[in-house]
């Protein structure tokens, strides 16, 4: 079954190149929804049924995979806009560094001291090839949409850590992190209506009124 | 009973959601902030008890801080009745009912013994403060809530990487992987350094985000800039305790794994003299006096990270000065938004004379002033006097005359904003503002300012208990 986990990793690494790639916002927002349900797939696979388990489960996928792409729809869709324009760095070589930084990130989980049982396998370095993705995400994209979708994968990569270590995340923790992840993108989403309706854009690059003269 | 102290706000959030009346819906902030006032005073004066498995503990550093964000709070919901009643011309339910669902999650902080609740608690803040600050919904506004929603967001998610590290970092001992603060505390001697180093590092610059210490401070002074003067106090005064509390958690952590303390504390120094330094750039010739007080909040976070790093006979100071700093900056964020609203304006050019057109407020602001730049015989002086003096004894000779050049700097920098603003005549082609200093908007900050001058000149024997358990906590390794 690790074996199973150790292989949908590999497709959630791939999943952050196609989001680097990627000018459609639409197809953007799928890809960062199928990455949180392979991410909600995995306990199942390292961990024996249970019913906390089976709430987690579903409580990850319905979270990840179905409430908030929709809140990041509906905000698209109220903002009207259907793709990225001009990011600060082009689409190949955003997709280069994000190759390097994945390159890096199994250098890197190479050195750490990781528990024995570990070392084998790909949490570690995908773990931070995703968080580098979505930094970089989040710092080359002007649309406050695809900031929000750098957050995510931000986050998703913080939860692949998380997996390995279950036992110190009791259920009560895990639900109320993914409450405040939910409540803060329906947060953004608002705000990001109010860019919308403020500025007629959401071109990040425009919010620069506050600053010391 | 202990519950009520989350239950009680989120009650109350729930009643401002329901009252349908604009005018009436205000006075739900103070019949809920006085009574959790009341019942948090109750708690501290006594001694509680671990419920729920050692979750939920009130302990003397969380008293400390319960005590800093209630009566802060119970102070801003007063002014928010006399405040409101200006500003009819908008709904107030999302400010409402955000105000007391962020009180919900601060309290939550104080009493976390789980740094993985604790963590949960202290993003709840984060987002339930974002609506408030677009609270006067134009284009600089919603910049500014950007701007704290990305970074903030991004920093605390950092902070749960670091929580993570320091879990794994149990699970490679060989321990049962767990949260749970005295757990952690026991097992801390025996943990990997490796990971513990990732993890502090992780967690400084995540609360420290969440706190404003430079260079991570960057959304602060559009935040503070923009949202009005009582979500102001809260986010200076009680965002940044509960942030403050999250790394004293943290030190708590270093201090039981002995290797990292001095790492740790070097890190706090560097980072805290920094935020000073930053702060007296942009404090000179600030001419928005709220970015202004954003400053003074940066600099003041710096002192007590520079407290914190300095350690032992500096840490009553650095306690006593997170009840200081909340409360001060308290009176300077509500008498401002009361300039602000009879000026129209909160530049210095537009703002002269302030002290003829509105004494009390102007007063107010001007006392503040002299608080919170450290100036006797206001409580913030003898807090910061007691870690300058702990900064000396201890050898520090380099961080301790860094530390009295910023403040002198910093000093100058305010007098040349708050001066002209208060003093001077007002301008004679200002437009005429239906704002007038009434007890609802003037009382609130003033009985602030006096509970300042009580705790500086004679402060009560039961706080500097509290205080010297507080610090009791921070310095004996478990």
């Amino acid at each position: 079954m690790i074996t199973f986990a150790d292989q949908l990793l590999v497709l959630v690494m791939l999943i952050n190149f196609i989001m680097l790639g990627t000018s459609r916002l639409a197809f953007a927002i799928r890809a960062v929804a199928v990455q949180g349900v392979v991410l909600g797939i995995i306990p199942g696979l390292l961990h024996q049924f249970s019913g906390h388990l089976l709430m987690i489960t579903a409580s990850i996928i319905l979270a990840k995979g179905v409430v908030i792409p929709w809140m990041i729809n509906d905000a698209v869709r109220k903002a009207q806009i259907r793709r990225e324009v001009e990011p600060f760095i082009d689409y190949v070589p955003t997709l280069l560094l994000g190759a390097v930084f994945t390159a890096l990130a199994f250098v890197f989980a190479q050195r750490l001291p990781l528990a024995p049982e570990h070392r084998e396998l790909l949490f570690v370095p995908a773990s931070i090839a995703t968080l580098m993705t979505g930094f970089l995400i989040l710092t080359t994209r002007r649309k406050a949409i695809s900031q929000v979708i750098g957050y995510l994968v931000l986050e998703n990569g913080i939860f692949i850590f998380g997996l390995l270590l279950t036992d110190a995340m009791p259920f009560m923790v895990e639900a109320g992190a993914l409450l405040d992840l939910l409540v803060g993108i329906f947060v953004m989403g608002i705000v990001i209506n109010h860019i919308n309706r403020e500025f007629s854009s959401v071109d990040t690059s425009r919010l620069q009124a506050l600053r010391e003269e | 009973m202990i519950h009520l102290l989350v239950l009680l706000p989120l009650g109350g959030a729930l009643l401002a959601w329901l009252v349908p009346d604009n005018r009436l819906r205000p006075l739900v902030l103070p019949t809920i902030a006085i009574p959790h006032l009341l019942l948090s005073l109750y708690l501290i004066a006594r001694q509680t008890e671990a419920v729920h498995g050692g979750w939920i503990y009130l302990d003397p550093l969380g008293k400390i801080t319960l005590l800093a964000i209630s009566s802060l709070f119970a102070v801003c919901a007063v002014y928010a009745v006399g405040y409101l009643a200006y500003r009819q011309d908008r709904s107030n339910r999302v400010l409402c009912l955000g105000l007391l669902v962020c009180l919900a999650a601060m309290s939550l902080v104080t009493l976390c013994q789980h740094l993985g609740l604790l963590w949960v608690a202290v993003e709840a803040t984060t987002v339930s403060m974002a609506p408030l600050i677009y609270f006067n919904r134009n284009a600089r506004s919603i910049e500014a809530t950007w701007k704290y929603l990305m970074i903030c967001s991004v920093g605390i998610a950092l902070a749960l990487l670091g929580l993570l590290f320091l879990a794994y970092a149990t699970h490679v001992a060989h321990q049962e992987a767990t949260l749970l603060l005295p757990d952690l505390l026991k097992a801390a001697p025996g943990l990997h350094r490796s990971w513990l180093h990732a993890a502090f590092i992780f967690l400084l610059v995540g609360y420290g985000s969440k706190m404003g210490l430079a260079p991570l401070h960057t959304w602060k002074p559009d935040a503070y800039g923009e949202a009005p003067g009582l979500v102001g106090a809260l986010l200076a005064g009680g965002l940044v305790s509960c942030a403050f509390l999250a790394i004293l958690r943290v030190y708590q952590v270093c201090l039981a794994s002995v290797v990292e303390l001095a790492f740790f504390q070097n890190a706090l120094i560097v980072l805290g003299l920094l935020s000073m330094a930053v702060a007296a750039v942009f404090m000179a010739r600030q001419h928005d006096f709220k970015r202004m007080l954003a400053y003074s909040s940066v600099e003041h976070v710096g002192i007590l990270a520079v407290g914190l790093g300095i350690g032992k006979g500096a840490l009553f100071g650095v306690l006593f000065h997170l009840i200081n700093n909340g409360l001060t900056k308290g009176v300077l964020f509500l008498s401002s938004g009361n300039i602000h609203r009879s000026y129209g304006g909160k530049t210095t050019e537009v703002v002269q004379g302030a002290l003829t057109r509105l004494p009390w407020s102007g007063g107010l602001f001007l006392a503040g002033f002299i608080a919170i730049t450290g100036s006797p015989p206001f409580a913030p002086f003898v807090s910061e006097f007691s870690i300058i003096s702990a900064t000396f004894a201890t050898g520090n000779y380099l961080v301790g005359g860094l530390f009295l050049l910023f403040l002198a700097i910093i000093f100058i920098g305010m007098a040349l904003t708050v001066l002209p603003m208060v003093m001077g005549v007002p301008r004679s082609d200002l437009a005429t503002s239906d704002y007038r200093d009434g007890l609802l908007t003037v009382g609130p900050p003033l009985a602030t300012m006096l509970l300042m001058l009580w705790f500086g000149v004679w402060p009560p024997e039961m706080l500097l208990q509290l205080l010297r358990d507080g610090a009791a906590l921070l310095e004996v390794r478990p």
